[in-house]
């Protein structure tokens, strides 16, 4: 059996579960079509919360990340966690209590107005917009990949698939899916950290390896000695220690922790379950669920790296192993021989007196036209030549992407064929699953709080439903455009914008509607507005036109600046409510009540069949 | 007599009129205790003070001990923070006779 049979029975079977269930659980109200009816049990709302917030690109590239830039990726993996702890004690039990469907809702009611809402419409839309066109490019790439397609195939297919159950099964129908989604990618992520745990440390439990010994060969050191040993000796940061500014590192925690705190599509999968304790038991589960995959995350990451280094560190080309050659091909790594020995070598900034470690000049590697003469694309060695020039100040010879150490891994290790059709498969869930839940929150963001609470109020609810379709097929049209077409420096940027973005909106202007009476409207949009005025100008300025960094405010890259916004958003709704009426007694009231914890499921009103 | 009620009833009023609120500053309390030890382990612990405790702590098996805080143990004290929050906020809601069944 070839390892493309067993891809595609592998993806085959888990697509027919997925359809299963998407068509047994699909949407039969509007209540069902934006939170499930309400009534998921807080294990499954937790594994579909789980699913929903792990993309391809956590899945892919964070390991990846963590194995190149080690104690500083830290930021991401608290980051991501951390801010869980924040949603749970400080927003999703209040919001859930106030039992509206939308995350805007809430912003418009408790400030009373529309301006405010439409502000929060527009980052939700924005914020759901720059994820969901890495999903798509995501599932695009993968597809390709396994069947040979082309991108824009890849793409293609994805949307329908994913208009197919989030379009038609609302809510619960992505949510039951999702329960699925999560159970493959687990499996796909721990599996091959397992083979390779045991392999190199000789321990069951990656987590236990990561801080054991490093066994292979008959000799038995540390194994994150080891690894920093490797790093020094090349010429990198040492493993366990960092190179960024104590400062810089805790505002990009700061602002990822709250920015996922702000999150709409996160938020919004706490509207599923029953009540306000069911709630908070939920988010328990979720987080347990997240951890498995962000504990295993560091370890694949270290793992691989040592991998990674020994395999291909001063072997020639010509003994280099296959997988090494597949990844030439397409692209995710690349071999100059700047020393023309013939041999693979790779070296950190540190080996470099000139303090670079770039394989060629420019971003990403690109290659001669498939019709140019063999001698310029094919090296003497039988390697992929590039058409990048090579960088010349530095000996490091190896590039490669951040997304090769998931993808590779179990090549690397050496490990049976179905462990690799699991993670391919790990790859499809982790993307549908998150662009779905995306998907749900675009579409009502437009049909319920844009067309029935701004545009037109007399909107049935059929109607709405409707509206909710036409938007997740426009807005997949648009995300599919931009997958199979993408702006790609633009969307690695615009990630940091999305949670700059809800750190300094929707997390400061949900926390004090929720837990301050005396912030009024017009603190509220104020605070808002130059909470988001600040960041986006900050992130565009140094993005997109060129600020370079010594103009840094404290040092402080663009990625953390939205902890910035949000202090900015605090005291400028507090002092411009300080100055101003404050609300009206029936937002005060409304504020109390939220606090109040039971009764969150009775208040509903209006639920129709579609 | 009638004094005698009236103040029971004034008694029953202001004790309905304030659980609301006890129930408020209960939850409060709770909710910022937890956010201190959150703080404490995931900036503190794996950020501010880790060069400290790399160099004074004993190591996690082999990992430094501020790296092994930054990497693993603050995700694992995330997910018990939040496992504390569900058993004492159930708890306080019981106290103050907010009970929903699941």
């Amino acid at each position: 059996m070839t390892q493309g049979l067993l891809n595609g029975i592998f993806i085959g079977l888990t697509f027919a579960i997925y359809i299963t269930i998407a068509i047994r659980s699909r949407a039969g109200s509007t209540k069902e079509y934006y939170t499930a009816g309400g009534g998921v049990s807080p294990i499954a709302n937790g594994m579909a919360t789980a699913a929903d917030w792990m993309s391809a690109a956590t899945f892919i590239s964070m390991a990846g990340t963590v194995a190149i830039s080690g104690y500083d990726a830290s930021r991401f993996l608290m980051g991501w966690t951390g801010g869980f702890v924040l949603l749970t004690v400080l927003m999703v039990p209040y919001l859930r209590k106030f039992n509206k469907a939308t995350v805007p809702d809430f912003v418009g009611d408790r400030y009373y107005s529309r301006v405010a809402r439409g502000v929060a419409v527009i980052c939700a839309i924005f914020i759901c917009m720059t994820y969901i066109m890495g999903q798509m490019r995501g599932v695009g790439v993968v597809f390709s990949q396994l069947f040979g397609i082309g991108v824009p195939a890849g793409v293609l297919t994805g949307a329908a698939i994913v208009f197919f159950y989030a379009g038609l099964g609302g809510m619960k129908g992505i949510t039951y899916t999702q329960v699925a989604q999560y159970c493959v990618m687990a499996f796909a992520y721990t599996i091959p950290a397992i083979f390779i745990a045991m392999a190199m440390t000789g321990n069951v439990i990656p987590q236990l390896g990561l801080i054991g010994n490093y066994t292979v060969g008959g000799e038995s050191v540390p194994f994150l000695q080891k690894l920093n040993n490797i790093n020094t000796e090349l010429g990198f940061q040492e493993y366990t220690s960092g190179k960024m500014s104590t400062i810089n590192m805790f505002c990009i925690t700061a602002a990822l922790m709250c920015g996922t705190a702000g999150l709409p599509h996160v938020i919004v999968r706490f509207f599923t379950v029953k009540n306000v304790k069911s709630v908070r038991k939920s988010a328990c589960w979720t987080l347990g669920f997240i951890a498995v995959i962000y504990l295993t995350a560091p370890t694949i990451g270290a793992f691989s790296r040592v991998n990674l280094i020994e395999k291909l560190h001063n072997t020639s080309y010509a003994e280099a192993p296959d997988w090494f050659k597949a990844f030439e091909n397409t692209g995710q790594m690349a071999w100059v021989d700047k020393n023309g020995d013939g041999a693979i070598q790779y070296f950190g900034a540190g080996k470099s007196d000139m303090g670079t470690n770039s394989v060629f000049q420019g971003k990403g590697p690109t290659y001669p036209a498939y019709d140019a003469p063999e001698n310029q694309r094919i090296g003497s060695q039988g390697q992929r030549l590039l058409a990048n020039k090579a960088d010349d100040s530095n000996p490091n010879e190896l590039y490669f992407g951040n997304d090769i150490m998931v993808m590779a891994n179990p090549y690397m290790a050496g490990l049976p064929m179905w462990v690799i059709a699991l993670l391919m498969a790990g790859c499809i869930a982790a993307a549908l699953s998150t662009a779905a839940g995306l998907l749900l929150v675009l579409s009502t963001s437009i049909s319920h709080d844009l067309m029935k609470k701004i545009v037109n109020p007399k909107l049935t609810d059929k109607e709405e439903v409707k509206y909710a379709r036409m938007a997740s097929f426009a807005a997949l049209v648009v995300a599919a455009y931009f997958g199979i077409n993408p702006p790609s420096a633009f969307i690695a940027k615009t990630v940091a914008f999305a949670f700059g973005l809800a750190a300094s909106s929707f997390f400061p202007t949900l926390l004090m509607g929720i837990f301050s009476k005396r912030v009024n409207r017009e603190g509220g949009i104020a605070g808002m507005f130059c909470g988001i005025a600040f960041t986006s100008g900050y992130i565009v300025y140094f993005q997109f036109l060129g600020g370079t960094t010594d103009q840094l405010l404290f040092g402080i890259t663009p990625e953390g600046i939205g902890f910035v916004g949000m202090l900015i958003n605090f005291a400028v709704a507090f002092s411009v409510s300080a100055f101003t009426s404050p609300p009206p007694k029936h937002v005060q009231e409304m504020v109390e009540n939220i606090h109040i914890p039971t009764g969150a499921g009775e208040a509903e009103t209006h639920d129709f069949e579609i | 007599m009638a004094n005698k009620t009236s103040f029971h009833l004034l008694l029953l009023l202001t004790m309905k009129l304030d659980h609301p609120r006890a129930h408020r500053s209960a939850c409060l309390k709770i909710t910022l205790i937890l956010l201190l030890v959150w703080f404490v382990v995931s900036c503190c612990g794996g950020i501010f003070f880790r060069d400290w405790l790399d160099a004074n702590m004993p190591s996690i098996g082999s990992a430094p001990f501020g790296f092994w805080i930054a990497q693993q143990g603050s995700i694992i004290s995330f997910v018990l923070i939040l496992i504390v929050y569900a058993v004492l906020m159930n708890r306080l809601d019981n106290k103050h006779g907010y009970t929903e069944e699941n």
